[in-house]
């Protein structure tokens, strides 16, 4: 087992190297200089000459990246060009709203979906599966952001039940769990647990249905175990692969935030993302990018190894 | 369709046995999905809503781009107005099927363009093997380490707001996935008995790739394909209603979605109007694809 897990690190050090790369290269795949959106319209070639080489855009690229990768090794992400704080403090500020976000919508998501999955594995092709499955399909094909303001329109405007926008009374932007915070929680967690809702429940559902329909099963009942049994055996083997899934779905939700955040103002990383944008802070929007890509292969990495411990069939040689 | 019976069928092919094959595999597949009735429905619905949006001009619509200062946001049902009026004054109706034009374009065309490059680098790739492969394969990987909405809001938030940018954006995105499936299935097929005969009666790699490979494997591919295009209408939409994609005052249902946000106070369900279509497009193009998928497991 230790020997699989050291091998799966070495595994990831690549690809940490591209991903970095590719995070480099996005401002330079900006139209224009990287510091259009610093300069003044009317700055004079020699400023722009003198800016260039403080910040070593002159320099060749693979040198750039190289001292950039550096940098980032000793957690330097730069200066945010909007505020001129710390990029590396502002994402992992915000980071923790969307990881709030992401747990809450995971526990409503994958408990639904594994639920719905489950009952219509059992009733395969009854109505009781038809229903499941439409609520899956619908999971999978709303447009997420577009359920966030039909339940706002319902919930807040209509009801006036929850709050709309925020994380927070008065504009709070620190978190805490009691209900003047939990309020502003529902809804988005709810937006955000639809589609993972809709995937766990497709991969539970065909699982289930797999294993139900495999021999053991005939013989397990046949030898008169009663279907409490027969159940622990489906969860059993359908586990590793649903854990794969929700995994990835987890990793989705916390890199993929920034249309909810942005429906629910929710000051999360995805904002963040959403303000680099649009303000052409480069710097913050490479490190957003990097800090959330890093998460999502260390997440995958800590799947791969819960999966290959909980299925012996995984090989570790 | 009335069915024979099988004796009857049987016997029917016996007879017209030197005129007529055996019915192909397309055909077969054909006949199943036309017996699916949800994979029907769906059809028309998304033909309707193609059609509308071919024939918009014709259809004896308001003019989308003319908005009102006195008529801004009519609810639906309005006479004159059957779906009520935007922020701007501009009928709903007229928007909504003009919407259609670049909605379905910036949603469709990421995927198609992705099935072109993604299955002939997946071919090259699975066919060839050695080192193109892993070099193929590898890079492809990379992409596979950023969840895809984050890739997309990353490739166009660097390359900046508009049309071109996003459907780009939407190709880079999808290529990576589309290549993984060609790579597998071509692996699948390309040390199978008639792939060997073809090169030992002399097939250099392209003829055995294009015809002996790329037949076997396009249908899967297709399959596949066609399930992202669901992805690729929300995320398209998506960006244009984060401002990275269709630029006002172009009719486009997620830019729509973005600029009647602040309305839903006044007049919530005409705001909700250009993501019911978003929706619509995308459980059709899903029920669509998963009877594709079902229709051509013909095993079953």
């Amino acid at each position: 087992m230790l020997a699989y897990i050291a091998r799966r690190i070495v595994y990831v050090v690549p690809i940490v190297i591209s991903v970095a790369l590719v995070c480099f290269l996005l401002v330079h795949i900006t139209p224009g200089d990287p510091l259009v959106a610093v300069l003044p319209a009317d700055a004079s070639q020699e400023l722009a000459a003198q800016l260039r080489a403080a910040y070593g855009f002159d320099r060749p690229l693979p040198v750039q990246f190289g001292l950039w990768l550096l940098r980032a090794l000793h957690g330097d992400l730069g200066n945010s060009i909007a505020t001129g704080r710390p990029v590396l403090a502002e994402v992992l500020r915000a980071v923790g709203n969307t990881v709030t976000l992401a747990i809450a919508a995971a526990i409503i998501g994958f408990t639904m979906g594994i639920l719905l999955g489950l009952i219509a594995g059992y009733f395969r092709e009854t109505w009781i599966d038809k229903v499941a499955t439409s609520f899956a399909i619908a999971g999978v094909s709303v447009p997420h952001y577009w359920l966030g303001m039909l339940l706002v329109i319902i919930f807040s405007v209509q009801l006036n039940w929850l709050p709309a926008v925020g994380a927070g009374p008065n504009g709070s932007n620190s978190w805490a769990w009691d209900w003047a915070h939990l309020k502003y929680l529902v809804l988005p967690a709810i937006t955000t647990s639809v589609i993972p809702m809709g995937i766990v429940t497709r991969t539970v559902r065909a699982l289930t249905g797999d294993i139900l329909s495999q021999d053991f099963v005939e013989a397990l009942r046949a030898k008169g175990l009663h279907e409490r049994g027969v159940f622990r055996h489906v969860v059993k083997n359908a586990a590793p692969t649903a854990l794969a899934v929700m995994g990835l779905q987890l990793g989705y939700m916390l890199g993929g935030s920034i249309l909810i955040e942005t429906v629910f103002s929710w000051p999360g990383s995805g904002f963040l993302l959403n303000s680099a944008i649009f303000q052409r802070d480069l710097p913050l929007l490479q490190g957003t990018i990097l800090i959330l890509a890093l998460f999502f292969v260390f997440l995958n990495l800590l799947v791969d190894i819960a999966q290959a411990a909980i299925d012996p069939r995984i090989k570790r040689g | 369709m009335s069915e024979l019976p099988l004796s009857a069928t049987a016997d029917a092919a016996l007879q017209a046995a030197p005129a007529t094959k055996a019915r192909g595999y397309w055909a077969t597949v054909g006949r199943r999905i036309r017996r699916d009735k949800v994979s029907m429905a769906c059809a028309l619905v998304l033909l309707l809503i193609f059609l509308s949006a071919i024939l918009a001009p014709w259809l004896g619509l308001d003019d989308p781009y003319k908005g009102s200062m006195i008529r801004r946001l009519r609810h639906i049902g309005t006479s004159g107005y059957p779906l009520g009026t935007d922020e701007l004054g501009r009928d709903m109706l007229a928007r909504l099927v003009y919407g259609g034009r670049l909605s379905l374009v910036i949603g469709i065309l990421p995927v198609i363009l992705a099935f072109g490059i993604g299955t002939s680098l997946g071919l090259v790739a699975g066919y060839v093997g050695g080192k193109l492969n892993t070099a193929i394969m590898r890079t492809i990987d990379v992409f596979y380490a950023f969840p895809s909405v984050l890739l997309a809001i990353a490739i166009s938030g660097a390359l900046g707001a508009g049309i071109l940018n996003s459907i780009v954006s939407l190709t880079v995105v999808f290529v990576p996935q589309i290549t993984r499936v060609a790579e597998s299935v071509t692996t699948g097929v390309r040390n199978m008995d008639f792939v060997e005969a073809a090169r030992a009666s002399g097939a250099g790699p392209f003829t055995i790739m294009r015809v002996h490979i790329l037949g076997n494997v396009l249908g899967a591919i297709f399959v596949y394909a066609t399930s992202l295009i669901s992805v690729s209408m929300i995320l398209a939409a998506g960006l244009s209603f984060l401002g990275l994609g269709t630029k006002p005052p172009e009719p486009e249902w997620g830019l729509m979605l973005n600029t009647l946000r602040t309305a839903i106070y006044v007049n919530p369900w005409v705001a909700a109007l250009p993501g019911a279509m978003i929706f619509a497009v995308s459980i059709c193009f899903n029920l669509l694809s998963d009877g594709l998928r079902s229709a051509m497991d013909i095993r079953n």
